[in-house]
């Protein structure tokens, strides 16, 4: 074993890069959540979201119009998703579930002709001066354009949260629907657009795997990705800031853990697979979980 | 008063099964208290909703200051001038107070701005309130204050208070009706709704009585006697319980220190409680919700284990024990929530009679169920009860609330106990239903049983208590005669009063 083959400036810049799909399927899942929807079809809004993108960059030649209809593919499953749950009353959990399977066949079936092709390729950006800088420069200020966008979604839903009457209103529906209902306001019609706005992002996060990570398209190519990012939405405690430590940490043992098994450490490569995953399990049990948004998971009726 | 704020002209709302609302009339005019009375299910709540615009009625027609008044939404009801102050809190616990108030007004300013009217109005009306806690650590009668000041904050000219009183304490009620006085005063009316009827007679102007959907009656509350609207009320001559005078027996129950930490983010730890309880006793415990009560119940019922020697039943240490293995040494517990705590919504009375009957009723054997038995001890808690539902085989959840609690309290009174644990046993139930409750208490006393009854409802442990407690932030103090206790004195007990003040009137 040769540890002194990592370089740990290209472990850090790579870090970033296998945190941001997670990153964005996450901080749409948390504001799905904050509005008091459990959506744990996340996994198969992604990968619908990644052979969605992967067709329309390959046909048009365009990587951005690939990540739009991406968006789009994603949120036109989470649409399908919030008619169920919201509007025909649908359990959350079942329909979630249901529709990562289908999410799967979904995405299987559209992409048969697309694999083994490459995609459109999406150039790093080399920030002038900051990206120069040595050391931070590689490892900040020399990525694709996503990473940022991942980041600056990250912070747009933080202070939409924060600052915005909308998204006050959008806690308050997901704090207590019935008195966000009393109060007048469309609790279903805020959810509705808060899951697609969750499927928009998940959707992004599997283009970003398939248009940029990877690049190119096969069947379940999101291995559980989605699944983490609603993990990581828990240990966040629903809060913004807290998630991108999440994605990081996950996405920076991803990348050690691929590392020290080009490095040969000798342990069963299986381990080393499964260490993520692992470490986001003990991340969960030890943190203590804030608390959930009151109505998580509850359908709203307004009976009376 | 010639020209009324609000006029109702026959308003009829029906539901599938049931008229809510028919051919409803009456004026509310400028700067008048009215009072709106009348059992549950008489209708009360859908008639303002449908002023709040949360519900529309079938046919009739309101008026607001001689304009037609048809809200669609509350949002249009708000714009006209109509607030609302609802029984269960339509608060958001994880907000801040300045959040949960911005969230009930229209185009409200940035929040610091609102964080300074809140300032302003609760300082010109006595509510004492800081814009920046979160709500879900609030008391009772603080939480009220926050929707009342989200209410003032639109300056409304009708308030409507739908049982405003049922947390708070006396203090509490007594800082309210300042403010609700000078609201009055300034030409705010009020529409205001409570089972209370001496609340009425000190503070409405006048009352209109509603029985099953329809307006029966009207009165001046202050010239009317309460027991006179309470008959008007349920239609019928109204029996007051009836406490016999009976010796104090052994103790049957004492605690020891008990503490227990709170159960969760929101709950209360339990301090030291240290009590004896006799046979043959009611022990009231007062205090403003949230000060341990549920903990206590617990505590006491077997949910929550606490250190073994903490309580002694019967001379045993029990701490340690499951709620089972007490309800078979004749210890039972009735909790506070109805709905999903003492009755399981979608199940059948029978099933809901064996969760906690099965072991002293041996309903069931060898892990087999014993329905036909089980049935018939449902049925005869219906009947000895007069629950109002079809059978036993209904489930819990079509049940109202007053019959459901019926139901509840009789299942546990109709097992015997040796000591029983209500937590407020009437809360929601109207006048009729809770003299029943409560003369089933005293009567299972009067049998020798000891009865531990927790109540924020400080008339109902004067009328059935033999001596009166006060739990405060999990303390629970010396427990006193309850004979003789004034409500001055009661109101000192419960100590929730400390940072409050009464409404200085600025003229």
């Amino acid at each position: 074993m040769d540890l002194s083959s990592i370089n740990p400036v290209l472990l850090f810049a790579s870090l970033m890069v296998a945190a941001t799909p997670i990153l964005l399927a996450a901080i749409g899942e948390l504001a799905v959540e904050r509005a008091g929807v459990l959506n744990l079809g996340v996994e198969g809004m992604m990968i619908t979201g990644a052979v969605c993108g992967f067709i329309v960059a390959v046909n048009t030649g365009s990587p951005w119009l690939g990540f739009v209809g991406a968006a789009v593919g994603g949120a036109m499953l989470a649409l399908l998703f919030g008619l169920l749950t919201q509007v025909l009353l649908s359990n959350q959990v079942a329909t979630g579930l249901a529709l990562t399977l289908f999410g799967l066949g979904l995405s299987a079936l559209m992409g048969q002709g697309y694999i083994g092709i490459k995609a459109p390729g999406f150039p790093d950006w080399h920030i002038p001066l900051l990206g120069d800088i040595p050391v931070i420069g590689p490892i900040v200020f020399q990525h694709d354009p996503m990473v940022y966008m991942g980041l600056a979604l990250v912070g747009a839903v933080w202070a939409f949260l924060k600052y915005s009457r909308t998204g006050l209103i959008l806690r308050a529906v997901g704090e207590n629907h019935e008195a966000a209902h009393a109060l007048g306001y469309h609790v279903i019609r805020v959810r509705v657009l808060a899951i697609m706005f969750g499927g928009a992002c998940a959707g992004l996060g599997g283009a970003y795997l398939s248009l940029v990570r990877v690049p190119q398209w096969t069947e379940g190519m999101t291995a559980g990705a989605g699944w983490i990012a609603l993990a990581i939405v828990v240990f966040a405690s629903w809060k913004p800031a807290r998630l991108l430590l999440g994605a990081y940490l996950f996405g920076g043992v991803t990348v050690l853990q691929l590392n020290l098994q080009a490095a040969g450490l000798a342990i069963p490569v299986e381990y080393l697979s499964m260490s993520p995953y692992l470490a986001t399990i003990a991340v969960l049990v030890i943190m203590r979980a804030g608390r959930a948004p009151g109505s998580l998971g509850q359908s709203f009726h307004a009976s009376r | 008063m010639t020209d009324p704020l609000l006029r109702l002209s026959g308003l009829t709302k029906a539901y599938p099964g049931v008229v809510a609302n028919c051919d409803v009339s009456f004026d509310i005019g400028k700067g008048e208290v009215h009072a709106l009375l009348g059992e549950n299910g008489a209708g009360k709540s859908t008639l303002v909703k449908t002023i709040y615009g949360l519900v529309r009625p079938d046919s009739g027609s309101m008026t607001l200051e001689g304009q037609p008044f048809q809200p669609a939404e509350p949002r249009a009801a708000r714009a006209a001038g109509v607030a609302m102050v609802f029984q269960h809190f339509s608060l958001f616990d994880a907000l801040n107070v300045a959040e949960n108030i911005a969230l009930g007004m229209e185009n409200p300013p940035p929040q610091n701005a609102v964080a300074a009217q809140v300032r302003a109005v609760s300082d010109q009306y006595g509510l004492p309130l800081d814009p920046t806690r979160i709500v879900g650590e609030l008391s009772a009668g603080e939480r009220q204050r926050v929707e009342i000041i989200r209410c003032l904050l639109q300056d409304p000219k009708l308030l409507i208070m739908d049982e405003p009183t049922s947390v708070l304490t006396p203090q509490e009620v007594a800082i309210l009706f300042e403010t609700l006085r000078k609201l009055s005063a300034e030409g705010t009316a009020i529409l205001y709704i409570s089972h209370k009827l001496e609340e009425i007679r000190s503070l409405c102007d006048n009352a209109t009585v509603l029985r099953l959907g329809q307006v029966v009656g009207t009165c001046d509350p202050r010239a009317t006697s309460a027991r006179d609207m309470a008959e008007l009320m349920v239609g019928s001559v109204l029996h007051v319980p009836q406490k016999a005078d009976r010796p104090a027996g052994d103790i049957i129950l004492s605690l020891d220190g008990l503490s227990a930490k709170a159960p969760h983010q929101f709950g209360t730890a339990l301090r030291d409680i240290t009590l004896e309880v006799r046979k043959g006793e009611v022990l009231g415990i007062g205090g403003v919700a949230g000060n341990g009560q549920d903990e206590l119940v617990a505590a006491l019922s077997g949910e929550m284990r606490t250190g073994a020697g903490m309580i002694r039943f019967k001379g045993d240490s029990i701490g340690q024990l499951p709620p089972n293995a007490r309800r078979k040494i004749g210890l039972l517990a009735a909790p506070e929530e109805r709905m999903g705590h003492a009755a399981a919504p979608d199940m059948s009375l029978t099933e809901n009679a064996i969760m906690t009957a099965m072991t002293r009723q041996k309903l069931t054997s060898r892990g087999f169920v014993h329905w036909a038995k089980a049935r018939r001890f449902a049925q005869g808690v219906i009947t000895a009860f007069d629950v109002r539902t079809q059978g036993p085989q209904n489930t819990a959840r079509s049940l109202s609330g007053g019959n459901l609690q019926k139901f509840v309290i009789g299942r546990e009174i109709m097992q015997d106990p040796d000591l029983l644990v209500v937590n407020q046993p009437t809360w929601g139930v109207d006048a009729s239903a809770a003299a029943a409750i409560r003369q089933a208490l005293l009567d299972l006393a009067a049998k020798g049983a000891a009865v531990i009854c927790i109540s924020q409802d400080l008339d109902e442990l004067m009328e059935i208590s033999d001596r009166f407690a006060a739990l405060n932030e999990g303390r629970l103090s010396s427990p006193r005669p309850a004979a003789g206790l004034t409500v001055e004195e009661i109101g000192l007990m419960l100590g929730g009063a400390h940072d409050m003040e009464v409404a200085h009137v600025d003229v």
